[in-house]
């Protein structure tokens, strides 16, 4: 009972090592093994295998049903919302499995910004709405609070937009608009990654270019992973891509290698548009 | 092939134009007799009561003479009933309701739970007099007081209080809830800050909706023998008192033919309370709506 800790640091020792060896790979952000979620009796996902790293888009691509959703949210365990939900496995962020009981998700979450398919503001004004995350961690003070909002604001590329409207409604906004408000907000609780549920989904093509535009930006300072439905902008904006199918990780590689020459016969067949 | 024949089409449409006018009075009519009987019943009120509204009625304990009898009593026994009833009612209604909706899992308990409490709703307000006759009248010792006939309203009031703001709170979207569960949020900052704002201009609808239904409840006091005749005011919640629906009920069934007139200004008396909670209910609701 004494030793096997010691086996166990010895063994994370080996594994830093390793990373040493290649340090021209960038830092993992998310280490996924062997996950497995069930909803009840369905089994959800199966086996998942996937290493994210560190500042660069991941996109996670894959038919309506296949639990790239699912995956996503697992993520910052935002699945435990719902009842009956089940998993086995690790998921490590940043060296420390977040599945484990004892990791608060409170906490995870104000490391793990998500922004959802269908903008979510708050009924309140868009300056509450910025400043929800900020106040609900303790911070009071007007002026912190206010240079985080003009950050956050500007962060999401909207500043200019809403700067004398502050203390307006943030439902009087366009959907696209609605939608940086979101990421703003996120942007407020200062995250490390940042999960996206099909943000786009929801808005016209010119609010979906400013939203991609964003997340190219966003890119330099924050780990994002995006789902998606839209190939073209998994494409268009990712540097890895995870084809998902029923559940499982059929693919995983650099986007350009997913969408020029797959290993895989499926995700040819997905990404030329045969299926799904 | 055609189906559709538009020489009948032609025919029959008269018979179907008829039958839509007629549905249409049906549910007129249904409309107008509800106003009628309401406008024959105010008409009457108003002709017979408000000779009887005058300084010296609020003023004026109940006497045996009906120019004497006044309703001051009962006005500020009902008023002390509800500074029980609305705080007790309220706080028990919507902390049962947030347990319900957003701790509670829902499973076989929960499930029997909720439904006793719409069963609840529909038990006579007779028996809740019972209950309250027993419990907190002779068993707590509370004797005929404004504490124990608040806690007996109250109790009867409960269930529709919970049902309304379970509604109320079941309308706030989810995506709401999962905003600022994703922003590192607890439950209780997410109930606090997100459900119950959003959720409140139901909750007071319906609550008051509920605390007008126990000014106006008769029974529960009849059974717990609240006097009519009182010539004091209530100094503590464990003061005796009356109310304004006992008022009117001994009034009224009084021999002399003026006490009707009497029991008539007093029925206008608690509509104008029941009118003025109302629109309290109204106010709250749209200062509430402009901002959420």
């Amino acid at each position: 009972m004494v030793k096997k800790p010691i086996v166990e640091q010895a063994m994370q020792e080996k594994k830093k090592d390793l990373k040493v060896i290649t340090p021209s790979e960038k830092a993992s952000i998310y280490k996924t093994e062997n996950l497995n979620l069930w909803y009840g009796d369905k089994h959800a996902l199966k086996d998942i295998q996937l290493d994210i790293k560190q500042n660069e888009v991941t996109a996670i691509i894959g038919p309506s049903g296949c639990g790239k959703s699912t995956y996503l949210k697992t993520l910052n365990r935002m699945v435990e919302l719902v009842p009956s939900v089940r998993t086995t496995g690790e998921i490590h962020y940043r060296d420390r499995n977040i599945l484990d009981k004892s990791y608060q998700v409170e906490e995870l979450r104000t490391k793990v910004g998500m922004v959802f398919q269908k903008p979510n503001p708050f009924p309140k004004s868009i300056y509450d709405n910025i400043a929800y995350g900020p106040r609900i961690h303790g911070i009071k003070n007007r002026k912190i609070l206010d240079e985080i909002v003009e950050r956050s604001l500007r962060g999401a590329a909207i500043w200019d937009e809403v700067k004398d409207r502050l203390h307006e409604n943030a439902y009087g906004l366009s959907g696209g608009q609605q939608q940086r408000i979101c990421i703003a907000r996120c942007l407020a609780i200062e995250p490390d990654v940042i999960l996206m549920d099909e943000p786009t989904s929801a808005l016209d093509p010119i609010s979906t270019l400013k939203v991609e535009e964003l997340v190219q930006e966003l890119k330099k300072d924050y780990s994002i992973i995006i789902v998606t439905h839209n190939m073209q902008q998994a494409a268009r904006i990712s540097d890895k891509t995870a084809f998902f199918l029923n559940g499982e990780v059929i693919e995983y590689d650099e986007t350009d290698k997913i969408f020029s020459n797959p290993a895989d016969q499926r995700t040819e067949d997905y990404v030329s548009g045969r299926f799904g | 092939m055609n189906y559709i024949h538009h020489d009948t089409v032609v025919k029959r449409m008269s018979k179907r134009l008829l039958k839509n006018k007629i549905y249409k009075m049906l549910f007129l009519s249904a409309t107008l007799l509800a106003l009628l009987v309401l406008a024959v019943l105010g008409y009457r009120m108003i002709i017979q009561g408000t000779g009887y509204l005058n300084w010296d009625f609020f003023n004026n304990f109940s006497s045996r003479f009906p120019q004497n009898a006044g309703i001051k009593a009962a006005l500020v026994g009902s008023i002390w009933l509800l500074a029980i009833v609305a705080p007790v009612s309220l706080i028990l209604g919507v902390g049962a309701a947030v347990y319900l909706e957003e701790y509670a899992k829902k499973n076989r308990i929960t499930t029997f739970i909720q439904m006793n409490i719409s069963n609840l709703a529909g038990v006579p307000s007779i028996v809740f007099g019972l209950l309250g006759l027993t419990i907190f009248v002779r068993m707590l010792g509370m004797g005929k007081s404004v504490l124990a006939a608040g806690l007996t309203m109250s109790l009867l009031i409960l269930p529709v209080i919970i049902v309304a703001a379970q509604e109320a709170i079941r309308a706030v979207p989810n995506e709401l809830r999962e905003a600022s569960y994703g922003i590192g949020a607890t439950k209780w900052q997410t109930i606090l800050k997100v459900v119950l704002p959003s959720a409140i201009p139901g909750i007071l609808t319906g609550g008051i909706l509920a605390l007008s239904r126990a000014i106006g409840e008769t029974a529960p006091l009849v059974v717990i023998g609240i006097p009519v005749i009182i010539h004091f005011l209530p100094e503590s919640i464990f003061s005796e008192f009356t109310a304004l629906p006992m008022q009117i009920f001994d009034w009224a069934k009084r021999p002399q033919e003026e006490f009707q007139y009497v029991a008539a200004a007093g029925i206008l008396v608690l509509m104008a309370v029941l009118v003025f909670m109302n629109s309290i209910a109204v106010i709250i609701r749209n200062k509430f709506s402009k901002r959420y």
